[in-house]
């Protein structure tokens, strides 16, 4: 079978088409290279999810954070510190038994057991909680100045916050940010491991490449393949997000290049 | 436990629960919490001596010295943990076992990978399939801290190079202008100055670490979640005394607020850590407030 027919059977094995089984002995490099790179498809979908939608709570929680009204800075508070002070892998598990508990009383919540949506939703709430406190810090540190301008200019309300304190919260947390979404992608590899079980095999790179690893008992193979993906991957993530930072930076004369890898946080939160 | 729970059938309510969660298995649960514990206590020492073993080797005016430990920090933080923890919990294994191998074995004829098997003589098990149970455990144990170490030493050290970078250049010159060797000025000056400027981000990695700590599930020991499955899962009266539904949600909602308590405890207590050792010099402990990110809440006004 030639490397070519592989790719057709396997290319999107991880979203249920093509061949049904995966193989089960006589383990080709081409083999391992398709099926894994066939569930970085799921890691990828999951980490856009989460950092796209939870861009927009992660703002929420930061403005509410910052809010002196009580009624919006203890929730922002609180859900920070739950998403935060816990470990993900243990998020996983308990949103699973909790979806699995919530089908039982209404069928309605049937979707949420399965990853797509269930382990999407989790990861969700995590990077948003996550991404919060970086703006949260960043909208603390917007130069007085900035505000006191947006004031001469006689802006108020929605508009100051709009056209000056936004714009620069988001500069200022461009590189911290960067980073968080490069951790995102990395959890994405847990989804699988926790709670969300794989239907009919479907599961992320990592699931395919710990299959290979158990049935060939050789981890020298399938996990650098792995390995070469997620470094793929976050060079990616970095030039987009260097991209956006860029642009987000286009009015000042020395306008920062690649956001700098600068603080430190891994996947298991 | 308890004289009481004789007979499970007979109880109820209150007396029911206090015999429920002081069953032999229950106890394995509460025990694996020490598990956990012992486990953060080893791998944070010895994940702090990898990363400045490593820091020291990136730092080295020997280019493949300093090749292999900026090659160590990048890899391992460019690639998802939890793909090390798969990877390194065999690789480990079949290392130490080709060793004693090769050690024990000269004379062994056959190839030790036969196409999907890896096969070495049975003196070289590790540890040995004759040696008891407790000694499978303790082994896994000692492999899960190394793997934790090994990764969570790559983050120490990115830590540890970049407060060694934030040392005032002003301190190495004045102590070379004293006539220091390297070595001299490395011990005396570089090492004693850049822990507070190693601090902040030392202590956002013991956070994170505690964070890690569950996965000890994935390196098949039998840690807290494996315990809080085991346990939670629909039980027959068939089975057990003690017969009840799934109620794996509750026990991973007592983990979840476990691990709460325990970040919120360590946040505390690190910056109490960090306000001590800031003291007097404001613009550092600024610094820290403000630093990386990922850094705990904001400390005290």
């Amino acid at each position: 079978m030639s490397c070519y027919d592989t790719i057709m059977d396997y290319g999107l094995r991880s979203l249920g088409y093509g061949e049904r089984l995966l193989p089960r002995s006589d383990f080709t490099l081409c083999q391992q290279f398709v099926l894994i790179g066939s569930g970085m498809i799921w890691n990828v979908y999951f980490g856009l999810v989460a950092l796209l939608s939870g861009f927009v709570l992660a703002t929420a929680l930061a403005v509410g954070k910052a809010s002196r009204s009580p009624w919006f800075r203890k929730p922002a508070e609180w859900t920070i510190f739950l998403f935060r002070g816990s470990p993900l892998f243990i998020q996983f598990f308990f949103a699973y038994f909790l979806f699995l508990s919530l089908k039982g009383q209404v069928p309605a919540f049937d979707a949420l057991t399965s990853a797509w949506l269930g382990a999407a939703v989790v990861l969700f709430f995590n990077t948003a909680a996550y991404s919060g406190e970086i703006f949260y810090g960043a909208l603390r540190s917007v130069p007085k100045g900035e505000i006191e301008a947006a004031d001469a200019y006689g802006l108020s309300g929605w508009a100051k916050f709009r056209r000056v304190v936004w714009p620069t919260t988001l500069r200022l947390a461009w590189p911290a940010y960067t980073n968080e979404a490069i951790f995102l992608f990395h959890a994405t590899t847990l989804v699988f491991f926790s709670g969300f079980p794989a239907s009919r095999q479907q599961g992320d790179a990592l699931y395919y490449a710990s299959y290979f690893a158990d049935k060939t008992f050789n981890p020298f193979v399938p996990y650098p393949i792995l390995a070469g993906y997620f470094v793929l991957l976050t060079l990616v993530v970095i030039a987009a997000m260097g991209l956006i930072g860029r642009r987000l930076n286009r009015h000042l004369p020395d306008a920062a290049g690649a956001p700098r890898r600068g603080g430190l946080r891994t996947i298991f939160r | 436990m308890f004289a009481s729970c004789a007979d499970p059938e007979t109880l109820s309510g209150l007396n029911w629960l206090a015999c429920y969660l002081t069953t032999g298995k229950h106890l394995a649960f509460y025990g694996a919490f020490g598990t956990v514990l012992l486990l953060l206590a080893v791998t944070a020492p010895v994940a702090l001596l990898f990363g400045f073993g490593g820091a020291v080797a990136a730092r080295s005016r020997i280019a493949p010295l300093s090749w292999l430990g900026r090659s160590y920090i990048a890899v391992v933080r460019g690639v998802p943990d939890i793909a090390f923890f798969l990877f390194f919990v065999i690789a480990l294994d079949q290392g130490i076992e080709w060793l004693r191998h090769k050690a024990k074995c000269p004379d062994w004829d056959q190839p030790i990978r036969q196409g999907n098997d890896f096969i070495v003589c049975a003196e070289a098990k590790m540890p040995l399939s004759t040696s008891a149970q407790w000694v499978h455990e303790v082994y896994g144990f000692w492999l899960a801290v190394f793997t934790f170490a090994l990764v969570f030493g790559a983050f120490a050290a990115n830590v540890l190079f970049g407060a060694m970078r934030a040392v005032p250049r002003a301190q190495i010159e004045t102590a070379e202008a004293y006539g220091m060797t390297r070595a001299q000025v490395f011990r005396r000056v570089l090492v004693p100055q850049m822990w507070v400027y190693a601090l902040p981000g030392l202590s956002n990695l013991w956070m994170v670490l505690i964070k890690a700590s569950p996965l000890l599930f994935l390196l098949g020991v039998e840690d807290i979640v494996y315990w809080a499955r085991e346990l939670g899962s629909t039980k027959t009266p068939q089975f057990t005394a003690y017969p009840h539904g799934d109620w794996r949600m509750w026990y991973f909602l007592f983990l979840l607020v476990f691990y709460l308590g325990f970040t919120r405890i360590s946040e505390i207590v690190l910056d109490r850590i960090m306000l001590r050792l800031s003291h007097g010099r404001e613009t550092l402990a600024n610094h820290a407030r403000t630093g990386p990110i990922g850094m705990n809440k904001a400390g005290p006004p």
